[in-house]
């Protein structure tokens, strides 16, 4: 093993004193001056409709009042992956809350009056709020414009239909596989909408100066995606790339929901309606709820073959996004799903279907694990039940058709090399898989439950990161990059990469949040890449800085350039012992020769990466061909839960995470983000819960009815295990792990509900309401009651 | 209406206009120019807007700016006066925030509690902490720093280098 001295460390964050002492701003944090404009929006009261009018002048009179803007003033389409958004809408209306008008006023009150009194005339159209709706024959077309959208070559819009896009995925012969199998398994499962409720809000500040300049300030997880559709968005006003400046403070809390575009977009156009003054937006809580992004619905029906011994023969898996109302990002969430939906499994016959269905509920999009989790519930529900049925030990059974390096995936690429197998041993290991616990509480069950996962980056295959590093006089370092730290510790291992290559510690480093005109070119913080590929970006800039300083100090002091290295700041060299020259001597002053003049110059590196070797490109009837996934980061969970047999209430006394991080940078950091990620997804299967009444309005807009856990909701252990395969070409051999930690929540929960009780709960969330129910259902309510009195 | 309102900010008397309808959090934040008190929700459900009052936690965003006549608000910025309190350092030395928007009424209430209670266990600590919405960490760094801080904790997370 390499001897590192700041890699694999638990180096304290570099943002650590900026966030405990107060000082980090974020976007509402920053002050503009008292020309700073507010706008409020006209929201649609509902789901589906064609405006007829639009009626301003009772507030365009209000003292206060600047402006009022509505589509008519921005009537161009924009989007992600597919243009089939609207910065205000234009003749129709798709979800309750959609921005229709937005008024710009001297201050907040006056700009939410106001709002309220601009008049909007709907003609209603039938809402369509479910899949179901959606698929219809003859269903009403939410986007009827939908084969005029334009959007990535991976994607395949079905024209005159509510399907925005379909993955499909063969291999082999299913029908074949099926009739010839020993067992085939058949189930529908179904998953809710979430909300990421990061405790900041979405705001953006937009000001379009004079000369043409349009800065937008964004709480973001994208600056230069930002900037980008900001770009091509407002394009017809005359606006350039280099016009437009997307400045990112500190982000509190993403789980993707500030990836991409959302209500930025109204910073970035509303400035343009009031050239030379700041105009701030700042969503409300409830807003935050409808009207960023959500995670998509799923209805996922899933057939599963296999062999008496074992073997899993087929698989077939349907699955139906309840997308909403405008897909430009959510439509990659079905497709990166739809290519992954065998879950980490050695599989021969693969037949996939994963739909990108409109609906009149609001927009879906990225959230922490892409869809991975969706699927995961069914997928690690239905082996869960197929190993009972034949008979083996659900561990085994995984072990059996776990997927090995070398495998064929679903699409033909191979699966990259991993830690699957041990991380599968260590989980059990940990959780005591085997050992039968009974609780002494004759009103409890006690169950245990188990669950692979795996994800992959989804991204398109050109997507990059770039870092500029500039050496100080002492020294020490700026880092210029433009992932964003969301919390996650990006800018602590930025900084410990390029300490590891340049032997200045991190301390002695700063890595401060993007600013588009001056921090080179990233992609977007998503997808737990910037780890990988702006890690690959920084170790790159730093390998730079160190050839420029051997080369410098070869051509300035005639020294042997192979035996030179770093080590404590200072260059040394093999082959001259007493030779130690510090950094801080000529990174910035250059080396002085005995005739007065100087050789060199100040340090600056650059890297770049791109990972060159994907593709998107395949077959549309099979995805045979093309190399969309740049590699899986895979893991096994394992649960303990303790369920009140009366009330249903479920208890965690354990839970296990163990993944293949390649190589852990900063332990403690996974370490959190086990933490972290596992509470979120307990949450989403436990109680959270997105609900919507029959006209498609969301019932449950903020965090009294929509409960995320506090404090008083921890598993009383989190266990985190990291297995380190390493990643060829990841620094220092990592690989994301941000997102997986709440993948396998939710089916090691319904797995241990099973466990318990002998229920198998298939309609996420498990509350104990349904468990209770599933219990009366099956007459197993009255039994445990009355065990429960003998027992008095 | 206006109306003049005196009152101790971070140990500093301060004198201010406020309109009769005005909230604490957004007076403190847009008038007075301390931000470290989070706007998360605006009804009183997130805790990020925890300020002191008297030495008692409360959630600005549920206090009149003219309810705080002649009584002390502290902020971050006023815990913070002569540097980082122990507490501080403990939260970081045990990485008990990730994006760091709940950290300051996080502090706040933490801080409450030893100045309560200065041997809470682990149920107290969970309980003054229920007020607070942190969406990162899943609270376990958070509740084992103030474990360590009152000497209950396992020693984990100290002398990061
Ligand atoms: S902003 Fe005050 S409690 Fe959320
Ligand atoms: S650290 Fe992000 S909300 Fe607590």
């Amino acid at each position: 093993m390499t001897n590192y001295k700041y890699i694999g460390k638990s180096a304290a964050r570099v943002d650590g004193i900026a966030k405990i002492s107060g000082a980090a701003r974020f976007v509402d944090d920053l002050d503009f001056g008292p020309n700073l404009l507010f706008a409020a929006i006209v929201e649609s009261s509902v789901a589906h409709a064609i405006i007829e009018k639009i009626d301003a002048s009772e507030a365009e009179k209000m003292v206060g009042v600047v402006k009022v803007v509505t589509g008519k003033d921005f009537p161009y389409r924009f989007g992600l992956y597919m243009h089939d958004r609207y910065i205000l809408a234009q003749d129709r209306v798709r979800f309750v809350g959609e921005q229709v008008a937005a008024v710009i006023a001297r201050d907040p009150k006056t700009a939410k009056k106001a709002a309220k009194l601009v008049d909007v005339k709907y003609k209603e159209l039938s809402p369509i709020l479910n899949i179901e709706e959606a698929l219809k024959e003859k269903s009403v077309l939410i986007h009827p414009e939908l084969k005029d959208y334009t959007h990535v070559p991976w994607f395949f819009p079905k024209a005159n239909t509510n399907v925005a896009h379909l993955r499909k995925v063969r291999k082999g012969d299913t029908n074949k596989a099926f009739q010839e199998a020993d067992f085939v398994f058949e189930d529908t499962y179904t998953v809710p909408r979430y909300a990421h409720c990061a405790i900041e809000v979405h705001g953006a500040i937009g000001l379009f100066d004079h000369s043409g300049r349009l800065t937008v300030w964004t709480a973001s997880q994208s600056p230069h995606t930002q900037r980008h559709l900001f770009a091509e968005a407002l394009a017809p006003l005359g606006l350039s790339h280099k016009d437009v400046r997307v400045i990112t403070p500190y982000v509190g809390g993403g789980f993707g929901g500030k990836a991409g575009v959302s209500m930025e977009i109204l910073g970035a156009a509303l400035a343009t309606a009031v050239k030379g003054n700041p105009v701030k937006i700042l969503w409300s809580r409830a807003q935050e709820f409808y009207n960023t992004y959500q995670r998509q619905g799923l209805t996922a029906k899933i057939k599963l073959s296999c062999k008496k011994d074992g073997t899993i023969t087929a698989i077939q898996n349907n699955l139906f996004w309840d997308a909403g109302a405008y897909v430009e990002y959510g439509a990659n969430v079905v497709n990166a799903a739809g290519l992954s939906a065998t879950g980490p499994y050695r599989i021969p016959n693969i037949e996939i279907n994963s739909y990108c269905i409109y609906t009149n509920l609001p927009p879906g999009g990225p959230y922490r694990g892409f869809g991975y989790s969706e699927f995961l519930f069914g997928l690690e529900s239905q082996i869960n039940e197929a190993a009972k049925k034949i008979k083996m030990d659900p561990v085994e059974f995984r072990k059996k058709n776990a997927i090995r390096s070398g495998d064929k995936l679903s699409y033909g690429a191979s699966m990259n090399q991993s830690g699957l197998a041990e991380a599968i041993e260590k989980a059990a290991e940990a959780i005591e898989w085997g050992k039968d616990e009974k609780s002494n509480d004759p009103q409890k069950a006690i169950g245990k439950g188990f669950s692979l996962f795996w994800k992959a980056p989804a991204m398109p295959p050109n997507a990059s990161s770039t870092a500029f590093l500039k050496f100080n006089e002492d020294a020490s370092l700026n880092i210029l990059v433009s992932g964003m730290e969301i919390g996650q510790g990006y800018q602590t291992v930025m900084a410990q990469i390029a300490a590891e290559v340049l032997t200045v510690p991190p301390e002695k480093i700063r890595i401060e949040n993007p600013d588009t005109d001056r921090n080179p070119y990233e992609w977007q913080t998503v997808a737990s890449h910037v780890t990988w590929g702006c890690g690959n970006a920084v170790k790159r800039a730093a390998e730079d800085a160190r050839e420029q300083i051997f080369d410098l100090i070869e051509r300035a002091l005639d020294k042997d350039r192979d035996s030179l290295f770093l080590k404590d700041e200072m260059v040394m060299s093999k082959k001259e012992p007493g030779f130690k020259l510090p950094l801080k001597n000529f990174v910035i002053a250059g080396i002085g020769k005995d005739d007065g003049t100087f050789r060199g110059g100040p340090i600056v590196g650059r890297g770049m990466f791109m990972p060159e070797f994907a593709s998107a490109l395949s077959d549309p009837e099979t995805s045979q061909g093309g190399k969309p996934n740049v590699h899986y980061t895979v893991g096994a969970s394992a649960i303990k839960i303790e369920i009140d047999k009366e009330t249903g209430k479920i208890k965690i006394p354990k839970v296990v995470l163990a993944v293949d991080v390649g190589k852990a940078l900063n332990p403690d950091l996974i370490k959190g983000q086990v933490t972290g990620g596992l509470l979120q997804g307990i949450a989403t299967v436990l109680y959270e819960d997105m609900r919507f009444d029959e006209k498609g309005k969301l019932l449950n807009p903020n965090f009294a009815d929509y409960k995320i856990p506090t404090a008083m909701d921890i598993p009383d252990e989190i266990v985190s295990i990291l297995v380190e395969v390493p990643q060829p070409d990841g620094p220092f051999g990592a690989r994301g792990v941000g997102e997986h930690t709440m993948i396998p929540a939710a089916p090691i929960i319904a797995n241990a509900v099973e466990d318990a009780l002998g229920i198998r709960i298939k309609s996420m969330p498990i509350t104990a309401e349904k468990i209770v129910l599933e219990l009366k259902k099956q007459g197993l309510f009255e039994q445990t009651k009355e065990e429960y009195i003998d027992n008095k | 209406m206006k109306k003049k309102i005196t009152f101790l900010l971070n140990s500093e008397t301060r004198s201010i206009e406020v309109e009769s309808g005005d909230i604490l959090l957004d007076v403190l934040r847009d008038k007075l120019g301390i931000k470290t008190p989070k706007i998360g929700c605006d009804m009183g459900d997130c805790g990020s807007c925890t300020v002191m009052l008297d030495g008692k936690t409360v959630k600005s965003c549920l206090v009149l700016a003219l309810e705080v006549e002649g009584q002390e608000v502290t902020t971050l910025e006023g815990l913070m006066k002569d540097g980082m309190t122990p507490l501080q350092q403990t939260f970081h030395d045990f990485n008990s925030f990730q994006c760091g928007f709940c950290t300051p009424g996080m502090v706040l209430s933490a801080t409450e509690l030893i100045n309560k209670n200065p041997k809470p266990n682990r149920k107290e600590i969970q309980e003054a902490l229920s007020g607070n919405l942190c969406r990162c960490t899943g609270y376990i760094p958070i509740i084992e720093a103030v474990e360590d801080l009152i000497g209950k904790g396992k020693g984990e997370g100290k002398e990061k280098g």
